[in-house]
């Protein structure tokens, strides 16, 4: 196949040098089905050694590559150049972010809130880190969550959120989707906490489903969705109009937590 | 594989809306936004004006400086203002309340998300707001005299 130059427009940023961001073109030998993140190794191999960007699974899973390309925010090596243009292609930092240095987005600001929403089961810690048992969850009450726990923490949402754009103290779609996944979880007994923090200013009534984290997120989380249900269990809470479920109860197992007295381990397959 | 066909990369009128790269919620989102603070500012006013009264001031009357032309038109935007964000607003308590996002899913390439499931909603309350300031339109032209 002819291989084609696209021009990468990126965005560079030193800030021990440059007061402030500018775009530098480079023009990419693209071939067919190479990614955004291809290009990028690319230019670092052939043009210019100093670009410097966030990238470890080069397959969509880690959640570091996300970025601003062509305006969308999105992961770079889960977008194929041509795909997007022949001819030209922008490449940036996640917006809402500070840069840390060309496409790298300092994403702390979005661990911290991720860590302030409480993003683990809270149960009785007797019962947690007794292991005797497991805790009976239905088919369907996995599912009442299982969609938001696919999230990578990439940040994408966070770049599309308009709100997130000029209201610093949002917590934003990738926390409070973190935050839905739990409290939807049927073994979580930590709602109560978490309104405390989704309900606070910050919290889910700053979104105003403008839905653009769902339209960009690549795992297909749908934070959008995770935030309203989440707005919906607040408001009903509020009113004493949910119904209070008790968490799930912990199997005890055939034996309750002992062997059963018929029952042998298989033989070792190491010796011992 | 197939020969690659040059594309014209110019964008058009889209390019000014951002080259159509948002979704129209994030519209939606700004133009509820600009319209709630324009019917605030005009409510504002309108109660600074028509408390006028009390000092036997009427300036929406004959030879009233709001007697005016350019303010019948300003009095028609504000009704599209209010048009767009009541409709759009009874949107978003639907969504906001979790009624019309659906259930969560299995994520399966192409991803269906909520903003699918509310989309037909959204198209069914701005066909109302048309509807109400087709009527609108129809008062102010005078045609209701
Ligand atoms: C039938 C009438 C109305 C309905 C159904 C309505 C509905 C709504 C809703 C649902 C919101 C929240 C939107 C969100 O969460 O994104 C909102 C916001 C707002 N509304 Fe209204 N509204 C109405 C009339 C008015 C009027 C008369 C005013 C002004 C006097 C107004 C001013 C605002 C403002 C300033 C906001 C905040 C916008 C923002 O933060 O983005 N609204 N409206
Ligand atoms: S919700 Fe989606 S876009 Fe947001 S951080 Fe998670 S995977 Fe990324
Ligand atoms: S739906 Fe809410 S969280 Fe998602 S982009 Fe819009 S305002 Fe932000
Ligand atoms: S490099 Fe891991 S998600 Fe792109």
């Amino acid at each position: 196949m002819a291989e084609l130059k696209v021009n990468f427009h990126v965005t560079r940023y030193n800030p021990e040098k440059d007061p402030k961001p500018y775009i530098q073109t480079y023009s990419v030998a693209v071939n067919d089905g190479m990614t955004v993140l291809d290009g990028l190794h690319w230019i670092k191999e052939n043009l210019d050694p100093t670009l410097v960007w966030r990238y470890s699974c080069r397959m969509g899973i880690c959640g570091s590559c996300g970025m601003l390309i062509n305006g969308t925010p999105t992961l770079a090596c889960n977008t194929q150049i041509l795909h997007l243009s022949q001819t030209d292609i922008t490449v940036g930092p996640l917006p809402n972010f500070e840069i840390i240095r060309d496409l790298v987005p300092d994403l702390l600001s979005m661990f911290e809130k991720h860590a302030a929403v409480h993003p683990n089961i809270i149960r009785p810690e007797a019962e947690l880190t007794d292991r005797t048992g497991e805790f009976y969850q239905s088919p369907e009450e996995l599912e009442a969550y299982l969609q938001f726990t696919y999230c990578i923490k990439c940040g994408c949402c966070m770049g599309a959120c308009p709100t997130l754009a000029t209201d610093v103290r949002y917590l934003g779609p990738m926390p409070l989707t973190a935050l839905q996944r739990y409290n939807a979880d049927s073994r979580d007994e930590g709602f109560k906490v978490r309104a405390q923090v989704a309900s606070a200013d910050g919290g889910a009534f700053r979104c105003h489903y403008a839905g653009e984290c769902s339209r960009v997120c690549p795992k297909g989380v749908d934070p959008g969705k995770a935030i309203q249900l989440l707005k919906r269990k607040l408001v009903l809470d509020y009113l004493h109009l949910a119904n209070r479920k008790k968490p799930c109860p912990k199997l005890e197992g055939p034996g309750h937590g002992k062997l059963l007295p018929n029952m042998t381990a298989p033989p070792r397959t190491i010796p011992e | 594989m197939a020969a690659i066909t040059r594309h014209n990369n110019r964008l058009g009128v889209w390019g000014w809306l951002g080259g159509g790269r948002w979704g129209i919620e994030r519209y939606a989102y700004i133009l509820h936004r600009l319209t709630g603070l324009g019917i605030l500012l005009y409510l504002l006013m309108h109660t600074v004006v028509t408390s006028l009264r009390v000092r036997n001031i009427y300036l929406w009357t004959e030879g009233g400086f709001f007697h005016q032309p350019i303010f019948r038109l300003g009095e028609f935007c504000v009704v599209a203002a209010f048009a767009f964000h009541a409709f759009n607003g009874i949107r978003l308590v639907l969504v906001e309340l979790g009624f019309a996002v659906g259930k969560p899913i299995e994520p399966i390439y192409p991803y269906k998300t909520s903003v699918g499931v509310q989309r037909p909603l959204l198209i069914a309350v701005m066909v109302l707001a048309l509807l109400f300031l087709l009527v609108g339109a129809y008062n102010f032209l005078g045609l209701a005299r």
